[in-house]
């Protein structure tokens, strides 16, 4: 009912928001806007190719958090687990330097999804097995994962080469769209794919049905047959490897280098795209694309150096953007209705 | 019908016990269920029904004795194995995600899929057809959320069937159906037994037990107390049987008294929910000195926010309350219980009822610790507290170890005659009684109706909200019944049946 009808209204948002910014980039492209400078700044491509590769990191957290919350685990440790992909990205590079450039990101891109999945498996035991509470656990991993790479990153080691764009034929000599959306590097269709995927996966396969059972109502699912515990580890585990993408994005595709805390807050911004589109891929999507847009903005502003505002106040417009955007929607979206509840039976308590 | 299982029975339950710690909530229990057969399993609440077929529908795991499907033994480590067995469950409290689909529900761990996609179209045709065959009318594309609770009731039955099952649980299935409804579900349980399903009905209602069972399993204290049929016995002896002793009939109640005067006074009342839809309109209704009033419907329908808006937990929208010519609209839940003397025993005392992790005697002076001689300058006086908890424990014959123990500890009938306790003031004007016997043992639940009638025939307006329609029909002189949120009717007990209040709950005026 009106759940189905928020997703719907959250899944509109990604297209409409999408249309706005790519026909606004036609019209100053084409047409006579494109002679004004503040119609460059804001729907300039330089503003949407930044757009689209700050939100990249924001959609594979929020992929990260939806798999999690939609089986029933809070997930606040996204950032965490970001982190540590982005540092095991770093160790695996710099370590295969020596290699070609193209198996060196693909082993390094493994090693990633390796990191996180451990981080996503430790979350999992610790709110699962030993249910603790989910908040305290999030935080341990975001805790442990800023400790052990602050304590092992090595300052002099530097990674050479990162992933650089592969133009898919004849889309990428689409006007506008082209370059824009089909001579990207390999992760940024990587996290895109797999929204696309996501999304088809909880609404249409087996798997998806169970996912969305265990998390609204574990007790009816194991009631048919469901193995609660089993799937929700599954999915976590799966969660932490998603986010730890979204880190190795930033070292592999975005930076090439790791800098401690490099993730500066991505990860918390990932947890609200996901209650922004009402833990629906589309609808996380929709969100982090607006939220790279407000990064956009920020960053367009700073470079023009825009003087009559103090940079301190543009920086922080990233932050307004998701502050207003998820303060905006409170009691209108809905949670999966056991999210962060721990699941007993009797063979597990006893 | 057989009068026992002729053929081989297809479940055999042996000997079986399970122990949880400290309390031992089957012992011993040995019964066969015949192909084709409903058997009725009655039993008060704490007898230890619903952990038998959580063993059965492997949910437990028995402490001793053994399980036989078909003569083969079943080891049921979790509901897989018991679903595998052919054993289907309707839960009391439905195990349905009302966020889904009929369907969804329906397949949820039992899904075909094609080519990695879930193959819809095949199990809505399925669910159509079985639907058709058993006259279990649903709409599998229809979100349950949306299903009222009758045809949720049927969404259950489905799910057990679309996985072949034929030995069908039905745990307290009419709890929460109107009497028309019952009989709905009785043509449907006789029609499932005639295709050769075996059914175990679970009840605590005796009517229940006389009309649709071939054969009746009586649990007392958790051990098989008597086995019958409804030819064999009487609802008296089954009722004795389920008790363990005869049970004494309500206390009569005084003549009415003469004056008619209204201490409560509902006008055009209008209550919304939590989501802001409105959960009671055009309430009107009064409620006079020395008159128990009875609140009947279908849970749901509108009485619960009705009695939270009288006792101050809700302010209604619309309309006009007073309590002896006093304006409570606007009052809280504070002023009507002590200005308006106004007694409430809360729908749900775990939550309402008890801070369970207080102390008995803490519990009877929540709602005048603030008071001579509960406490003197801000202090609480540990003695008086104590001994007036002492004097309260004797006069409602709460069992309890000693007053400082937690009210958390204590049996379901003696927490909630420690609430009665406490709201019985000897001031009392009104007393607000909701579900005020649900879940708790036969003695307790004599006890408190006849504290009930006692405060009515000294002057005291009473409304009592029940589901239990004989509940409201031994205690009211006046029965309101709900239906969407309104009064549908308005019946004098004497007049009252429960043919006649049963159209009225699924809302047919007569």
């Amino acid at each position: 009912m009106s759940a189905s009808v928020l997703t719907r209204t959250t899944s509109w948002f990604a297209i409409a928001l999408s249309a706005l910014l790519l026909s606004c980039a036609f019209l100053v492209q084409f047409t006579g806007l494109g002679d004004f400078p503040w119609m460059r700044l804001l729907f300039g491509p330089s503003a949407l190719n930044f757009t689209l590769r700050a939100a990249v990191p924001l959609i594979l957290g929020a992929m990260s958090g939806i798999l999690c919350e939609r089986s029933g685990i809070v997930n606040i440790g996204i950032e965490g687990m970001m982190l540590a992909g982005a540092f095991a990205a770093f160790v695996a590079k710099t370590g295969t330097n020596q290699w070609p450039l193209a198996h060196s990101l693909l082993f390094s891109t493994g090693v990633t999804l390796l990191a996180g999945a451990a981080m996503g498996f430790l979350h999992a035991a610790l709110a699962i097995r030993f249910r603790m509470d989910q908040i305290i656990s999030g935080t341990a991993i975001i805790l442990l994962a800023q400790g052990i790479t602050a304590y092992f990153f090595d300052r002099d080691a530097v990674a050479e080469g990162k992933f650089g764009p592969a133009a898919l034929p004849g889309l990428a000599d689409l006007p506008v769209v082209g370059p824009l959306l089909f001579a990207k590097p390999p992760l940024t269709y990587a996290a895109l794919a797999l929204t696309f995927l996501l999304a088809f996966a909880l609404a249409r396969t087996r798997w998806g049905l169970r996912t969305r059972a265990v998390g609204e109502h574990p007790r009816a699912a194991d009631t048919m047959g469901v193995n609660v515990l089993r799937l929700r580890y599954l999915n976590v585990t799966l969660g932490g490897a998603v986010a730890g993408l979204g880190g190795g994005f930033l070292v592999l595709e975005a930076v090439g280098q790791f800098q401690e805390g490099m993730t500066a807050g991505r990860g918390f911004i990932a947890l609200a795209a996901v209650i922004f589109g009402n833990w629906h891929p589309f609808g996380a999507l929709g969100a982090a694309l607006l939220f790279g847009y407000a990064q956009a903005i920020q960053n367009e502003l700073l470079l023009a150096q825009i003087s009559t505002l103090p940079r301190q106040f543009i920086s922080m417009l990233p932050y307004l953007v998701t502050l207003a955007a998820v303060s905006g929607l409170v009691g209108r979206v809905r949670p999966p209705a056991a999210a962060g509840q721990p699941y007993a039976t009797e063979e597990n308590v006893a | 019908m057989p009068e026992s299982p002729a053929r081989a029975p297809v479940l055999e339950v042996r000997r079986v016990s399970k122990d949880f710690p400290g309390i031992r909530a089957n012992a011993d229990i040995s019964f066969a269920l015949g192909p084709g057969e409903i058997l009725a399993v009655l039993g008060e609440n704490g007898a230890g029904k619903s952990t038998l077929m959580n063993v059965i529908y492997g949910l437990y795991r028995p402490t001793q004795g053994e399980l036989r499907v078909r003569g083969q033994r079943l080891r049921a480590r979790s509901p897989r194995d018991a679903i595998a067995a052919g054993i289907g469950m309707v839960h009391q409290h439905f195990q349905l995600i009302p966020a889904m689909s009929v369907l969804e529900n329906v397949i949820l761990g039992q899904e075909t899929v094609k080519a990695g996609q879930l193959d819809v179209p095949q199990a809505a045709q399925a669910i159509v057809r079985l639907s058709q065959r058993y006259n279990l009318e649903i709409q599998p594309q229809r979100l349950v959320a949306s299903l009222p609770v009758g045809l949720r009731q049927r969404v259950e039955i489905v799910k057990a069937l679309y996985r072949h099952a034929d030995i069908l649980i039905l745990d307290e299935p009419t709890a929460v159906l109107t009497p028309q409804e019952t009989e709905g579900l009785f043509a449907v349980m006789r029609r499932l037994a005639a295709q050769g399903t075996s059914l175990i009905f679970i009840t605590h209602k005796l009517r229940e037990v006389m009309t649709v069972a071939d054969r009746i399993l009586i649990l007392r204290q958790g051990r098989v107390a008597g086995e019958t049929t409804p030819r064999a016995t009487t609802e008296t002896q089954l009722a004795a049987t389920m008790v363990g002793r005869a049970i004494a009939p309500v206390v009569s109640k005084a003549t009415r008294p003469a004056t008619r005067q209204a201490v409560l006074a509902l006008r055009n009342v209008r209550v919304l929910n939590e989501t802001g839809a409105p959960a009671v309109q055009d309430v009107s209704l009064e409620v006079a000195a020395g008159e128990i009033v009875g609140l009947a419907g279908v849970q749901g329908n509108g009485q619960s926010e009705l009695i939270e808006a009288i006792v101050g937990l809700r302010h209604p929208q619309a309309g006009r309350m007073t309590l002896d010519g006093w304006d409570i609209a606007r009052a809280s839940p504070r002023q009507i219980a002590q200005r308006g003397a106004c007694g409430h025993v809360p729908e749900d005392r775990h939550a309402f009822g008890l801070v369970e992790s207080f102390s008995v005697s803490e519990n009877l002076i929540l709602n005048q610790y603030g008071r001579a001689p509960f406490s003197r300058l801000g202090v609480l006086r540990a003695h008086v507290l104590k001994r007036h908890a002492a004097a309260a424990a004797a006069r409602f014959d709460i069992r309890l170890v000693n007053v400082d123990q937690p009210a958390g500890n204590l049996s379901g009938g003696n927490q909630q005659k420690t609430v009665v306790a406490r709201e019985f003031r000897p001031d009392l004007k009104l007393l607000v009684a909701a579900q005020p016997t649900r879940g708790i043992d036969v003695g307790a639940i004599e006890f408190i109706h006849n504290q009930i009638v006692q405060q009515r025939n000294r002057g005291v307006a009473v409304l009592l909200a029940s589901y239990e329609l004989d509940e409201i029909m031994a205690l009211s002189d006046r029965i309101a019944v709900m239906f969407q949120g309104r009064i549908i009717g308005i019946v004098p007990g004497d007049k009252a049946d429960r043919n006649r209040l049963g159209l009225l709950m699924a809302g047919v005026p007569v």
